[in-house]
């Protein structure tokens, strides 16, 4: 196991960059997944299309198709993304499309007599959203969005394959030199494991807090 | 032929049955009234090897159920598998909420017990199943699924698939209780036939008209023993004990409380 | 800077991306089916009170949390150094995604089972059947009609996990489509012939699916 500790500081700054490029996807995802779920239940019928045809298109391809695409083929049109912009991008599409499902199935597991009511007292809609809807979607769709944000995370790691210089990247360049590949995977894997476990447990805890949204 | 001694039954540190004596004697029907949680059904439950019991004794032709008796009386061990199993297959029992298996067509599930436990050979098996399914008023639902019959069709099937490989004793839990009020009649009807043709019956009901009209005799449980028992006629005209005129002036007159 | 299009030079490799949607196929099958048995113990396991159930679900949470590709390298370039170095690209990963696979499949069945109501395992000793009368005629075809729904999506999932064993330089579709990338620089057609494949085959898988479902009327 010590061949690993003179490669844990390249595997950190690696580690420094899965975290970064989970962390990007996650916000601007979370931003897709809101304004996308919120205009795939009220929005004009076009729009709903349009968000319904990218959600079926983009979940049913792979994450690394999706990255081999845009990365090869931004080069087609001008000067192209580079392999971190690439990342972002298409792990940002592909995560867009989970939240934006996500978002729906919450606002659509909303009772209908629940918006009525706040309807009725003479809100405006982003009265409602602000008051009535958001507080309780929110708590409601918390374990999927966990979920999802762990699959960023483990969606990063293919961003290796295009260049980027991740915790995986990192830990094969580093076997390539030092070799003995099992003491340095099973250190990412524990990483990684660490990542997602902590973030699910985080989950749960926040989850405990909200109990109100039992509705 | 069912003899039970003493039976005591606890569920953690509730006690829920105190004591029980009682027997049956073949082709005879006791019926079993009582109110909710007097521990009818888990009385039901123990004679089928279905609960365990803490002392006490349900023997079966001699045979104790559930249990091994170990080298001095007082240890005792649960049976195993398989011969908990071979005496569950000598006992039938038809529960409140059918328990039909979904995934099996109506002929399927009769057929089951008799493939399975009583190991005929399919075809002879089908045509037995086939005959007490005409029996119980069903034929030409044998290839319905459950979800594709109403309640009381579904009870006739359990009652059926519990008759089928003759057992010793059938015992019914309150297999009218979850039934709607239109349907309940056609499963009196196909329990009435059954005990007329001479099957030995343990019911626990609710239905204290039919307990009377198809019970030898009828016992009134509460709280866990055995308050009033005898012939139906003299039980429940001129009960004798307070608790079971209470019980009569609440189920009696209304038949449809449960 | 425009972009020509060149629809006819990447259709000549349509063999091979049959070829390596057949592949990719071949995985998922292998996969899901070597997943199950272990998933099926692992429910078992789970199950029963006993020494098992914190080790499955330890083995269940780690591969749940780590990434398939760090496992398709573990496979192929890991276990050559405890010397077991006869797994080709290939199997490396199948293996990979078979254990992967088997923790999603845990997690499944494990819920399927809890799921069958005991009034039919009651019903089942009743009538005097022995335990592995009642699991193999009542409580598998009942948990088996439950989770149908829940393995379809995970086969599906899994034919898109296949994408990842490109890594290994296993020659399925994502694979052929690099090549074909590498080959012509025709990007776009060589990507959109590789994602509409999916697309395709997730749909037909998912129907079919569906209509298996149906079929087994997964009632209760």
């Amino acid at each position: 196991m010590d061949v690993v500790i003179p490669w844990l500081p390249s595997m950190a700054r690696g580690l420094q960059t899965t975290l970064w490029l989970a962390t990007v996807v996650l916000v601007s995802s979370s931003l897709i997944g809101a304004i996308g779920g919120l205009a795939i239940v009220n929005g004009p019928r076009p729009v709903r299309w349009f968000l319904r045809g990218y959600v079926d298109i983009v979940r049913g391809i792979p994450i690394l198709v999706l990255l081999f695409t845009v990365y090869f083929g931004s080069s087609a049109f001008g000067s192209g993304l580079d392999q971190g912009q690439a990342a972002i991008v298409a792990l940002s599409i592909f995560a867009g499309a989970h939240m934006t499902e996500i978002v729906r199935g919450g606002i659509g597991s909303l009772p209908r007599a629940t918006v009525e009511a706040a309807e009725v007292i003479g809100l405006t809609s982003v009265q409602r959203l602000r008051l009535v809807v958001a507080p309780l979607v929110l708590p409601r769709i918390l374990p999927p969005w966990v979920n999802t944000a762990v699959e960023i995370v483990k969606a990063t790691s293919l961003a290796s394959l295009i260049g980027v210089i991740d915790l995986l990247y990192a830990t094969n360049s580093a076997i390539g030199t030092a070799k003995h590949p099992i003491a340095f995977y099973l250190t990412a894997a524990a990483i990684y494991f660490v990542i997602g476990a902590g973030l699910s447990r985080a989950g749960a805890l926040a989850e405990r807090h909200y109990r109100y949204h039992e509705y | 032929m069912i003899e039970i001694e003493q039976l005591h039954k606890s569920f953690g540190a509730a006690e829920v049955l105190r004591g029980i004596d009682m027997s049956v004697d073949r082709d005879r029907v006791v019926a079993i009234l009582g109110p909710s949680g007097s521990g009818k059904s888990t009385l039901l439950r123990c004679v089928a090897a279905l609960e365990e019991y803490q002392s006490g004794q349900v023997l079966i032709d001699g045979e104790l159920i559930g249990y091994r008796t170990g080298d001095g009386d007082s240890t005792r061990r649960r049976l195993g598998d398989r011969d908990l199993a071979r005496q569950r297959g000598n006992i039938g029992m038809v529960f409140q909420s059918y328990n039909l298996f979904p995934h099996l067509t109506a002929l399927q599930n009769v057929m089951l017990g008799l493939v399975h436990v009583r190991r005929l050979p399919k075809p002879e098996a089908r045509e037995v199943a086939l005959q007490w399914l005409e029996r119980v008023g069903l034929r030409g639902r044998e290839d319905a699924h459950p979800f594709q019959l109403s309640g009381g069709q579904q009870q006739r099937v359990a009652i059926a698939r519990a008759a089928a490989t003759q057992p010793k004793v059938l015992l019914l839990d309150e297999v009218t209780s979850a039934l709607d009020p239109e349907l309940v009649g056609e499963v009196l009807t196909v329990i009435k036939d059954l005990a007329e043709s001479g099957v030995t019956m343990i019911i626990v009901t609710h239905e204290v008209l039919f307990a009377r009209d198809v019970a030898h005799e009828v016992v009134f449980m509460d709280e866990g023993r055995v308050v009033e028992r005898g012939n139906p006629r003299d039980v429940l005209t001129a009960p004798q004990t307070e608790r079971m005129r209470a019980f009569l002036r609440r189920y009696a007159s209304n038949p449809a409380a449960s | 800077m425009g972009y020509t299009f060149n629809w006819t030079i990447v259709f000549t490799y349509l063999p091979q991306f049959a070829q390596g949607l057949l592949l990719g196929l071949g995985i998922t099958f292998l996969s899901l089916a070597i997943g199950s048995l272990i998933g099926l113990g692992g429910a078992a396991i789970s199950q029963a009170a006993g020494p098992g159930r914190p080790v499955v679900r330890g083995y269940v949470e780690v591969m749940r949390n780590v990434p398939i590709l760090l496992w398709a390298y573990f496979a192929y370039y890991g276990l050559p150094q405890l010397g077991i170095g006869f797994l080709d690209n290939n199997w490396s990963f199948i293996l990979a995604l078979s254990l992967y696979a088997g923790a999603y499949l845990t997690e499944v069945f494990r819920a399927g089972l809890a799921a069958i109501p005991r009034r039919y395992g009651e019903a089942a000793m009743s009538i005097g059947l022995r335990r592995h009368q009642r699991i193999g005629l009542v409580t598998l075809p009942l948990m088996f009609r439950i989770v149908l729904p829940s393995l379809s999506n995970t086969f599906i999932g899994l034919f898109k996990d296949t994408s990842v064993a490109a890594a290994l330089a296993v020659p399925e579709v994502t694979f052929v489509a690099q090549k074909v990338n590498q080959d012509t620089f025709r990007v776009i057609e060589a990507w959109s012939i590789a994602a509409l494949i999916y697309l395709v085959v997730g749909y037909v898988l998912a129907i079919g699916l569906r209509r298996v479902e149906r079929r087994l009327q997964v009632v209760r």
